[in-house]
Order: C-alpha cells, then structure tokens, then sequence
C-alpha cells in the first residue's frame, strides 16, 4: 500500500514534481504513465528513500520515506530503472547479497533464493557468472534480487524498456502473479499500451503534475476519450504549462 | 563491524578476487612491474658508478715522441697511454668504427711550436654520439686543459706576471652526487614504488565504490536497499584498504627478494631488507592506506564515470610524490615536525629502517597520528560524498 500526498521536488531550478498525489492498493496493479521527463522516476526514487522531496508525504505500508526510511526499504522490492548485476558473481550469488542485506540468512536465505530461481526458470543460469547473461537472463536476476525478501511492495521503474516479446510476457506473467498473491504493484511507463495491458489503476502524471487518476473507465470518463490512448495525449497535453 | 559491513566487505572481495583486471593491477604491478623497473635502473646506475670510479682512463696516443712531457704529464694523472701510429683519418675511421675509444695526435709541429710560445696543436678524436666514451672523452680533456693551464702558467711567471692575472674568476663545481645522495635518491624511489602499487591495488575499487557501481546500474538498487549508506561505504572502503595492504606487502616482499641480487655496496648503501626489515616497513606505512582509500573514494565519488574517475584517480595516485621528492633533494633529516606530513613521514622511517638507524617511537607515532586522523577525514568526507543525491549522477 502506497500513499503520497503533496508530493514536491526540485532539482536546482527545475520543478520536477508539484504537489504529486496518488494512492496504490494492495492486490492491485497500478501504473504510473507519462512521457519521458515527466517526473515518474522521480517519484519512485522518493519512494524507494534514494531521493528526499522538498514537501508533502510519502507513505509505504505505514511508513513514512521521510521519517523512517530503513523500514520502508524493508518493505519494498524495487527494479530501478537501471538495474544492473554484478558481472563477475553468479546469478545465485547475485540475488543471495540482495537477501542477506535484507536481513535474510541461514535456510530462510536457501529457501527464498532456490524458490525465486525455480520459479522465474533460472534453474539453468543460475550458477553461471552475470558477465555472458542474455537481455532476459538479466532482468529475471534484478527482478529475483528485488524479490528474495517477499516484498509487500513493489515498485519497478520502465521494466518493459528495451525487452524482447518473450522477457515482456514473462514480465507481465509474473506481475499478474505477485497481484494475485495480494501484493501492492505500482510500475511507471511511458507506452500506453503497456499500462493498458495490465493495470488496474492509472495514474498519468505530465510535467511534474497528475493529470488524471482512476480506473481505465474513470479515466475514459474524466477525459471525454474514445479510447485510453486519446485520454493519455489528452491527458499529457492537458498538464503543459502555458 | 556491523552486519551489513561484513556483507558488503566479503563480497566486494570475492567480486573482486575473481576480476583479472583487478588482480592484475593490484598484485601483478607491485610484485613484478615496480621491482623489475627498480631493479634494472638501479644496477644500471649503480654498474656505471663502478665502472667509471675504477676504470682507468685509457687513451691511444700517436706522435708519443714528439711530446715526453705531456705524456708524462698524462700517466702521472692516471691515464693508461697506448702509443700508437695514425693518421688523423686512420683515427677518425678507428673512432667511428669503435676500435678505438678515444686517440690524441701530436702533431710533429708540436714541439716546434711551443718552443716558438705559438698554439701547440692537439688533435682529439672522439666520438659524442658514444655515450659511453663520453665521461673518458671529457676526463681526458680536463687533463689536456689542465696541462695547458700549467704551462700558461709557468710562461707568466717567467715573465715575473702573476698568473691569478689571467684568472679573474675561479669557477669551482661541488659536485654533490655522492653515493649518499645516490642511495637517498634510490630509496626514495623505493618508497614511491611502495605508495604506487599500494595506491594501484585499491584502484578499481575505490572507483567502482561510486563510479563503477553508477555505471553499471547497481547503484540504485543498492541504495534502496534497508542498509544505511555508511555501512555500505565503510564496508567497500574496508575491502579497498584490503587490497592496498596486500598489494603494499606483496610489493615490499619482493623488494626484499629483488635487492638481494643488486650489488648495492657499490652505491653506498648496505642491504638491510630482510624479513624484519620488510614488515617493520609495512607497519609504518599501512596507516598511509585508510587515507589513500578515503582519498581515492571521495574523488572518485565526483566523477561520472569510470573512465573519469580513472583520469583523475591517475592525479591523485601523483600526490604522495611530491613530499618524497622534496625530501630527496634537499636530503631532509626526519625530525618531529616532519612526521606530521603524511607520505614524508613514511618515506622518512622506511629509509631510516632500511639504512638500520634506529627510529624514535614518538617519530612513529606521530606519523600514525596524523596519517590516521587524515585518513579519518577523508573516510568521513567519502561517506559524506556518498549520503548525497547526486551521487545517483
């Protein structure tokens, strides 16, 4: 569960995020859609505790970002943007340091680790080093990594950017499962379709501001569109500064 | 040492025992590169001192008998006369060729001439583009000019002038490059070769602490991590520091194995770098690594990039030099005062352990003190560098 009110954040001159507000639920995916520049890394990195903003709130599962970041680290699994692994550790080893500094160890790390590799087919890589990994091969590592702890919480940022068709379906496969099992998914992207594809909640944020908020059918709504792509330009443009 | 800094720590080491790159340049500088250059330099330098001290100087003469006093003038003065028969071209071909080093042709005119109280003509055939003949080419005209001198002399006073009158400046060349110098020289290059390859060993850690980890992507998720940004920091600083302290040892070992096959008597210096010696030294200059850690990870911390941070990293790894070679050439003695200057310091009590003097233990203090309170300075200062948002770039 995510809530963030009034959320603000510059950067020197540039207002990247004005009084941003939004709410995730539990078993629930939402999705965070807007253009490049937008402001939606921004908004998860205050999320995940990596950036601070200048006012309003953040709140992950009763904890506050500001207040007691530690606990909401714990809370979350996150895939930044740029999730790289370190090439010269297997993948086991990889997602083992990630559940260790969760705190993890002894069987309890065994086991979450050995269940996250069966369950994303990891089963053959695995023991292999980071170095010669495919594109997939990678983002089911980073995603294994930002797992091992169980999460309620899960944030990923652009995760579909740059996958082939297959690493895409295992993706939204297995975002569909962790809502299934009553986690709380929020994911930014800037593709339409994406968002479309899966959400259950909408949030489109342009300029730093949230344009429109709701389910597909409240946004069709709110907008006047035909269509949940025509609401998204609508939307997007609708947030320029004059 | 928290949880979290044990995590970080063991696995920055096994990431880093297995990259090649790393290995290379953190144990294979130290322990071939930098002995090897040491050790060809230094038997060069010292094989020439040898050689030129004890080498008499050997000079080909033709026309022996046109000139007895000069030649007498000559062997008195240490040089070894080979009299030969040549002509000018004979000569120069036998120069050129290097059959002969050097060759003096007296004239026939010669004794005709200095009768006369006209310029006496000497031919000396040497070959500039040699560089070994140049030291016997210079000593043997010195001795020429020396003899001309001492008859110009002789002239004068037969004619009741003084021959100061011809002299009116004496310019007189203190040549300081004793043995002493050279081995001061010598160790102060061994000490520089040590703060290298210990600065090289925790290289591409320090950089990939901020840099490396930018680039790669595996920043962020790291810093979301429930972990706080100091223990994460201290935990790769630690494993950093590791690899500069064995890369130091490795290094100082195999000076230790190196100077045994130098013939450094011949420099003036005794070879004391034994076992004892090489871990007394490694004591003395391993406060110098958690400073050379916080320095090379705050200034990586900066950069954008890894190549950048290599770039300046290179500058940085310049920066003990400085003291070093300052000491080197003014010969600076260690007093207290000095062993508050960190890398001089070091420098100052490895050479007095090497030389066997013995060290005053408030020196050694002094110079742990303030390396270690700089260093903490500095370990602070990264941390700091590292709690900022923009170290996500």
């Amino acid at each position: 569960m995510i809530r963030v009110e009034g959320l603000s954040k510059k950067f020197g001159a540039v207002q990247a995020l004005s009084r941003v507000s939004f709410e995730a639920h539990d078993g629930r995916i939402t999705g965070l859609l807007g253009h490049n520049g937008a402001g939606k890394s921004t908004t998860l990195r205050i999320l995940s505790t990596v950036l601070r903003p200048n006012s309003g709130n953040a709140v992950v599962d009763g904890h506050d970002c500001a207040t007691d970041p530690l606990q909401v680290r714990r809370s979350l699994g996150v895939l930044p943007h740029a999730s790289g692994l370190y090439a010269h550790l297997t993948g086991r080893e990889n997602i083992r340091y990630y559940g260790k500094l969760h705190g993890l160890q002894g069987a309890q790390l065994d086991r979450s680790t050995d269940e996250l590799i069966e369950r994303l087919g990891l089963g053959a890589v695995a023991a292999r080093r980071a170095k010669g990994y495919s594109q997939g091969e990678r983002l089911k590592v980073a995603l294994a990594r930002a797992l091992v702890h169980q999460p309620r919480t899960i944030i990923l940022d652009e995760p579909t950017n740059g996958l082939d068709v297959n690493a895409v379906r295992m993706l939204r496969e297995l975002i569909r499962q962790l809502r299934a099992s009553g986690r709380c998914v929020l994911f930014s992207s800037h593709v339409m379709q994406e968002v479309a594809a899966l959400c259950d909640d909408i949030v489109i944020i342009s300029h730093g501001r949230v344009a429109v908020r709701g389910t597909p059918a409240e946004i069709l709504a709110a907008t006047g569109a035909a269509d949940l792509e025509e609401a998204f330009v609508r939307a997007a443009d609708a947030g320029a500064p004059a | 040492m928290t949880r979290a800094v044990r995590i970080v720590f063991a696995k920055e080491l096994l990431e880093n025992l297995r990259d090649r790159r790393v290995i290379l340049s953190a144990f294979l500088f130290g322990v071939l590169l930098a002995p090897v250059i040491f050790g060809l330099t230094t038997s060069l330098a010292s094989k020439r001192v040898v050689e030129s001290q004890d080498k008499p100087l050997r000079l080909s003469v033709s026309g022996v008998e046109h000139a007895p006093n000069l030649v007498r003038f000559l062997e008195e003065n240490g040089a070894e006369i080979q009299s030969v028969t040549m002509t000018a071209d004979q000569a120069m071909s036998a120069v050129r060729g290097g059959r002969e080093d050097l060759v003096l042709l007296i004239d026939a005119e010669y004794g005709r001439k200095l009768q006369a109280g006209e310029p006496a003509p000497l031919d000396l055939v040497v070959d500039t583009a040699n560089n070994q003949t140049g030291a016997s080419a210079d000593r043997a005209r010195r001795l020429l000019e020396a003899y001309g001198g001492q008859l110009a002399s002789l002239r004068l006073l037969v004619r009741g002038v003084s021959p100061e009158l011809v002299r009116p400046v004496d310019v007189r060349t203190l040549d300081v490059a004793t043995p002493a110098g050279r081995s001061l020289l010598i160790l102060g290059m061994m000490t520089y070769f040590s703060f290298m390859s210990m600065l090289v060993g925790g290289f591409y850690l320090a950089i990939d602490t901020t840099a490396g980890e930018r680039e790669r992507g595996s920043l962020e998720p790291l810093l979301a991590l429930p972990v706080r940004r100091a223990e994460l920091i201290i935990g790769k600083m630690l494993a950093t520091s590791a690899f500069m302290s064995i890369s130091l040892l490795l290094t100082l070992a195999a000076f230790g194995v190196v100077l045994q096959f130098i013939p450094l008597e011949a420099l003036g210096m005794s070879a004391n770098f034994g076992p004892p010696v090489v871990l007394a030294i490694f004591a003395v200059m391993l406060p110098f690594v958690p400073l050379g850690a916080g320095l090379m990870t705050a200034v990586a911390s900066f950069t954008r990039s890894n190549r950048e941070a290599q770039s300046w990293l290179s500058v940085v790894m310049l920066l003990p030099i400085a003291p070093i070679m300052f000491a080197v050439v003014n010969g600076t003695k260690p007093t207290p005062a000095l062993m508050a200057i960190p890398s001089l310091s070091q420098h100052l009590l490895a050479t007095s352990l090497m030389r066997g003097d013995a060290i005053p233990p408030l020196h050694v203090v002094i110079s742990a003190g303030t390396t270690l309170l700089l260093g903490g300075m500095f370990v602070l200062l990264a941390i700091r560098l590292y709690r900022r948002e923009a170290i996500l770039g």
